[in-house]
């Protein structure tokens, strides 16, 4: 195990962070907090509770859980993206480091800055609203997973797109538009049955209701099928990213 | 290089690489690199250089053969295998925004390497970047950018070094400051592999010489010894006044009268400096009584030897 390897690419990886800390961190922060005044605050006043929980303190679970997908795509993406760009990918690609070492390095950074992300955004929801978290080890958790599971999707996003405009497709265009309609801002139970069933086809529906219910201990889907669809996930991207490694699709000629 | 039988350190062996598009880049390459010596490959575009380099190091899949690096197959053994590699590449790949420090250190560490920051500084010092060291790449000249380049290949202390165009694009100055430095890194037990379009880098460093066209290596030889059997000199000499032939006492294998008839033309074979060919044939000239006005004499460069093979190819 090349553990001096793990820790360069982890370390330079959280150094790029702190390079371009406000595109990194202040920028989520503050359309978070936006969502809060918009939602929270303008909306949020004049609608009812949702299950016993005041609507302000109901979005919290799904605005971090949006911030957390596509800044973990989008982060872990431009990670593998940029060294592919530039044409520093030569070095990796030349050193002693195994395909699951590299995934070690660039996906732990990935998810490590979504998870600080994710709890700046809840510090400052807290100053919005008052928030308990019913069950906390589930709620790091589920935080966790997700962030390792989708820096590993963005991971292959940047092995697949030739170009920056397909690594802003994919956060834009799939995951923001996915976890809106997820029940980021509503319980699904809101809906009419046909869009419901619907819904239920929207994979981001199981990660909010399940980082929901670590929150409130109430969901709209099973804790369980939450947890399995997060696994899911993360043995698909696994599957994916190991047969990239093994034919050397989009890395090797 | 030493009389005695050279180990080799890199191993090569039927090597073949077609690409995806179809085109067959390697043809069954077979190579042998010495320990401790410095290899020059010359070629002309395409001919397979970075392909085979890349192959060696790991950013190219071989379609077949074997590659064995320091004792260890590169396929089977990669992590041992590319821990003993360093690479300086072609192109000026590096992390702009990075300072030279971090940049280097990072290196180390990707190839398995604890920290040594006394070791960092050593190689910094080594090539003059050491007062740039917290300077952001993006800043840096074009030549100390391949400085950089070079620092983060031998930053895990490789014993091979493959060094792809190294002094592209490189000034003069910097390019004698490099020579001199691949020098003191063979003193240093390290294996070097160097690419070039000048082949007066060839000339002026390299022990032996692989020539590759085509995807086949079409020659491989110490570098005196391939200047001794493919190497020419010519002796010109200015006749004082023209001549309609040669003279029987002049005619000799190699001699010939310019259709002019105003110069006599020497042409030697072997890498001597055609000296004690050209004063015989002044002494020559005194006893047949030819008056002469000038005398030149030319040797054949590497670069003329490399041209003549490679046309000779196509």
């Amino acid at each position: 195990m090349n553990f001096h390897a793990v820790r360069a690419i982890y370390a330079f990886e959280l150094g790029r962070t702190l390079r371009t800390l406000f595109q990194s961190l202040a920028a989520p922060v503050i359309s978070t907090s936006l969502y809060f005044i918009v939602f929270g605050s303008a909306i949020g006043s004049r609608m009812e509770t949702i299950d016993n929980v005041s609507y302000g303190a109901f979005i919290v679970p799904g605005l971090i859980m949006l911030a957390l997908l596509t800044e973990s795509v989008s982060n872990a993406s431009f990670g593998i993206y940029l060294p592919r760009f530039t044409g520093t990918i030569y070095e990796l690609l030349s050193a002693p480091v195994s395909a699951f070492e590299a995934l070690m390095g660039y996906v732990g950074a990935a998810a490590t800055k979504s998870v600080i992300l994710g709890l700046i955004i809840l510090a400052t929801a807290r100053l919005f609203v008052p928030i308990e978290i019913v069950h906390p080890f589930w709620a790091a958790a589920f935080l966790i997973l997700i962030s390792i599971s989708f820096s590993l999707f963005g991971f292959i996003l940047g092995l697949w797109a030739d170009g920056f405009e397909k690594l802003q497709v994919v956060p834009i265009m799939i995951i923001t538009p996915l976890t809106f309609l997820g029940g980021t801002f509503y319980s699904i139970k809101m809906l009419p049955p046909t869009w419901q069933t619907v819904t239920m086809f929207n994979p981001i529906v199981y990660l909010v209701n399940g980082f929901r219910w670590s929150f409130y201990g109430q969901s709209d889907v099973g804790v369980g099928l939450s947890l399995s669809m997060i696994v899911a996930f993360m043995a698909l991207w696994v599957a994916i990213i190991a047969w990239i490694f093994k034919t050397g699709w989009r890395l090797r000629t | 290089m030493a009389s005695q039988t050279p180990e080799p350190i890199v191993s090569i062996v039927g090597l073949d690489k077609i690409y995806q598009g179809g085109f067959h880049a390697l043809k069954s390459v077979d190579l042998e690199i010495f320990r401790g010596e410095i290899f020059a490959l010359l070629g002309p575009n395409g001919a397979g250089k970075t392909t085979l380099i890349g192959i060696v190091c790991g950013l190219v899949r071989a379609t077949g053969g074997t590659v064995i690096a320091d004792g260890h197959d590169i396929a089977r053994d990669y992590r041992a295998a590319r821990a003993k590699i360093g690479l300086v590449p072609q192109e000026l790949s590096t992390d702009m925004f990075e300072t030279v420090w971090h940049t280097v250190n990072f290196s180390r560490g990707l190839f398995g390497k604890p920290r040594d920051h006394a070791l960092v500084e050593q190689i910094l010092r080594d090539l003059s970047l050491w007062d740039k060291r917290h300077s952001k790449i993006a800043g840096l000249s074009g030549g100390m950018k391949r400085r950089v380049l070079i620092a983060k290949a031998l930053s895990h202390e490789p014993t091979i070094l493959f060094l792809d165009e190294p002094t592209a694009g490189v000034d003069v100055e910097l390019r004698r400051d490099m020579w001199d430095m691949v020098r003191r890194l063979r003193e240093r037990g390290v294996t070097i592999i160097l690419t070039t379009h000048y082949i007066e880098e060839a000339e002026e460093m390299a022990d032996r010489i692989g020539v590759i066209d085509g995807g086949k290596i079409i020659l491989i030889d110490e570098k005196h010894a391939l200047m001794e059997r493919l190497g020419r000199t010519r002796v010109t000499v200015g006749l004082a006044a023209p001549l309609d032939t040669l003279p029987p006492e002049l005619a000799d294998e190699g001699l010939a009268l310019t259709e002019d008839g105003a110069s006599l033309v020497l042409t030697l074979t072997g890498e001597g400096d055609g000296a004690a060919g050209a004063a015989d044939l002044i002494k020559r000239l005194f006893a047949a009584g030819i008056d002469f006005r000038s005398v030149d004499t030319a040797r054949s460069s590497l670069e003329e030897i490399f041209v003549g093979l490679v046309e000779k190819q196509a």
